[in-house]
């Protein structure tokens, strides 16, 4: 089985003991606050999909020249999230791109050098690509 | 399905933000074990590993039976050819199965769940793994969880591949370590389960309803689905639609809605012809059936099943008695052998399926198959056998022309029986006709 590899993290808090329902509440909010602040400064959020579907057919390149097209461009603060499948195995490679404000897009069928295109034409110029 | 695709499934506070181990909280620190059977028998909650048996129903029978100690057993094992939704879940939200197991622990008296996880799962049980050693660091599995005193701790287990592991008893002889073959039940194994003593066992997306069944409560859940079966169900389709994947949608939802709102209709505009819903021991519905409310009870009114929600599509280029016999040959290849009417049984099935698909059919074959199918359905072990014989029944009743074209006019119209079909090469380069010339 080929390795996952994480490209980025955005969420630093540590894990902790839960000791209460409280606590888990509280742990809760934490997190989202920590989230909400990462996704301000960095205005995008791009999700692909690694359920074995998606890894069979190269997600892994995927995530690999997405990362490697924002390092390139100085995209630092946007971070690359996984997410297993979501169901349209026959779309996989998928990746979804949500810039704040605007609705979700998803992209299926990638190629590594598509990936790329996405990051410059909807990311970078903010155009989204209506087929690929 | 509702955090598949939203959260990463390798870190847990990604679950914790989508209310995580709420439902675990609150049923540790403030429910009685009775209070938490009594939502999800009130939430009509059914089994989705195939029968649809009531959840709740079974989470009490365990409840109450005597044991020394009593176990909670995942069954992840999807050996049902064409269903791939319990890979879904765990792969993307693997911590939903063991918030489940934890409260199916509490209600029902049990301090160890052992996830029966198909071998070949491996990025699921990679995933599962992440997820145990996560909610144990964060002590939501463990000891004295949220600090209740209540102990759950999660195994997994891996299978070898055998279909017949699926099947609860012969599952719970392989986690014992010995041949996976099914017992005769009773004794069911909520009152002798595991090394003799009560055992729940639900299947991976049962369990998966439970976090929200007691989040949201029983009135929200049954307002999805049907009055009989609320709720969603996950499907898989596959098979000759443009868009083959799974989907959760509610019970009840119509045959035609799914192949042509999420498949897409059929690949290449070609003639629907048949869908088995249910996987191999499903039944094979026909264009007039394509209406039929997809749920537990709508399809068994009419001799058909919603098993574990694999739906294969195939168009007008398939040939029913060819279906049948690979449906046949994949029983033989997997019956255990234990008992004799499916040992013998699936392997007779076959023989006069392989006889009719090469043009040496009478039509007493036709009453023969029908004969050995009752006896099976009636004698067999286990579902295995008992089910085996359902695309027969089905095939029979709906497509009984096609058989009959097979033996009176040795004649298979979509050419898959090759024993039935004249082959002529053409050589298309140079005009000739092989087959004329030397
Ligand atoms: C031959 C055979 C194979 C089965 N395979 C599976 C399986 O792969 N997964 C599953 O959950 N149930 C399978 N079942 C059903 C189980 O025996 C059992 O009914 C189910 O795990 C109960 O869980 P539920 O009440 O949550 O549906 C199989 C049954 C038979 C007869």
């Amino acid at each position: 089985m080929a390795e996952v590899k994480r490209v980025k993290r955005t969420c630093e808090l540590e894990n902790k003991r839960i000791n209460s329902l409280r606590e888990l509440n509280d742990f809760k909010e934490e997190i989202r606050e920590e989230r909400v602040g990462n996704q301000k400064r960095a205005g995008v959020r791009i999700t692909t999909a690694m359920g074995s579907c998606g890894i069979a057919v190269g997600a892994q390149e995927i995530l690999e020249a997405i990362s490697d097209e924002l390092t390139t461009r100085g995209l630092e603060d946007i971070s690359i999230h996984n997410t297993g499948c979501i169901g349209l195995c026959e779309q996989e490679p998928l990746v979804k791109i949500k810039i704040e404000d605007q609705p979700a897009v998803f992209y299926g069928n990638l190629t590594p050098e598509l990936a790329r295109e996405v990051v410059k034409n909807h990311i970078v110029d903010n155009q989204i690509i209506a087929s690929c | 399905m509702r955090n598949c695709g939203h959260i990463d499934p390798e870190n847990i506070k990604d679950y914790i933000t989508r209310d995580g181990y709420q439902a675990l909280g609150t049923v540790v620190t403030e429910l009685k074990p009775i209070e938490v059977i009594e939502i999800i028998e009130q939430s009509g909650l059914r089994g989705r590993g195939g029968a649809g048996f009531p959840t709740g129903l079974k989470w009490k029978f365990t409840h109450q039976a005597a044991g020394k100690e009593k176990y909670v057993v995942a069954n992840a094992d999807e050996g049902e050819p064409g269903t791939s939704k319990d890979r879904l879940i765990m792969e993307g939200d693997p911590h939903s199965l063991l918030e489940a197991m934890a409260i199916a622990g509490y209600a029902i008296g049990a301090n160890t769940g052992y996830i029966y996880i198909r071998g070949e799962y491996q990025l699921a049980i990679k995933r599962l793994k992440i997820a145990i050693a996560q909610a144990k660091e964060m002590g939501l599995l463990g000891e004295n969880l949220f600090d209740s005193g209540f102990n759950f701790e999660i195994k997994i287990r891996e299978g070898a591949g055998a279909y017949v592991c699926g099947e609860e008893t012969a599952l719970l002889k392989s986690i014992e370590g010995e041949r996976g073959e099914p017992q005769v039940k009773p004794p069911y194994p909520t009152n002798e389960g595991l090394w003799g003593q009560p055992t729940l066992i639900n299947n991976v997306e049962t369990l998966a309803n439970i976090a929200v069944i007691i989040r949201e409560g029983a009135e929200w859940f049954n307002e999805i689905g049907t009055e009989g079966c609320p709720g969603t169900k996950v499907f898989t389709l596959s098979g000759d639609v443009e868009n083959e994947g799974i989907i959760e949608l509610p019970m009840g939802t119509p045959l035609r809605r799914i192949i042509e709102g999420f498949g897409g209709g059929m690949v290449d505009d070609k003639e629907f012809k048949v869908a088995q819903s249910g996987g191999s021991s499903g039944g094979c519905m026909p264009k007039e059936l394509l209406d039929t409310p997809m749920d537990y009870d709508s399809l068994a009114e009419i001799g058909m099943t919603l098993g574990s929600g694999a739906l294969l599509v195939m168009d007008e280029t398939h040939c029913i008695v060819d279906i049948a016999k690979c449906l046949m040959q994949f029983f033989k290849h997997e019956s255990c052998g234990k008992c004799v009417p499916c040992r013998e049984g699936n392997k007779r099935l076959y023989n006069r399926l392989d006889k009719i698909s090469k043009g040496e059919g009478e039509l007493e074959d036709l009453e023969r198959l029908r004969d050995l199918a009752d006896t099976m359905s009636k004698t067999a072990l286990c579902g295995l056998g008992q089910m085996a014989p359902t695309s027969i029944y089905t095939t029979l009743k709906y497509f009984k022309d096609e058989y009959l074209t097979h033996i009176e006019d040795n004649n298979c119209t979509t050419g898959s029986c090759r024993g039935l079909v004249d082959l002529e090469v053409q050589d298309k380069r140079g005009g000739k006709d092989y087959g004329n010339n030397n």
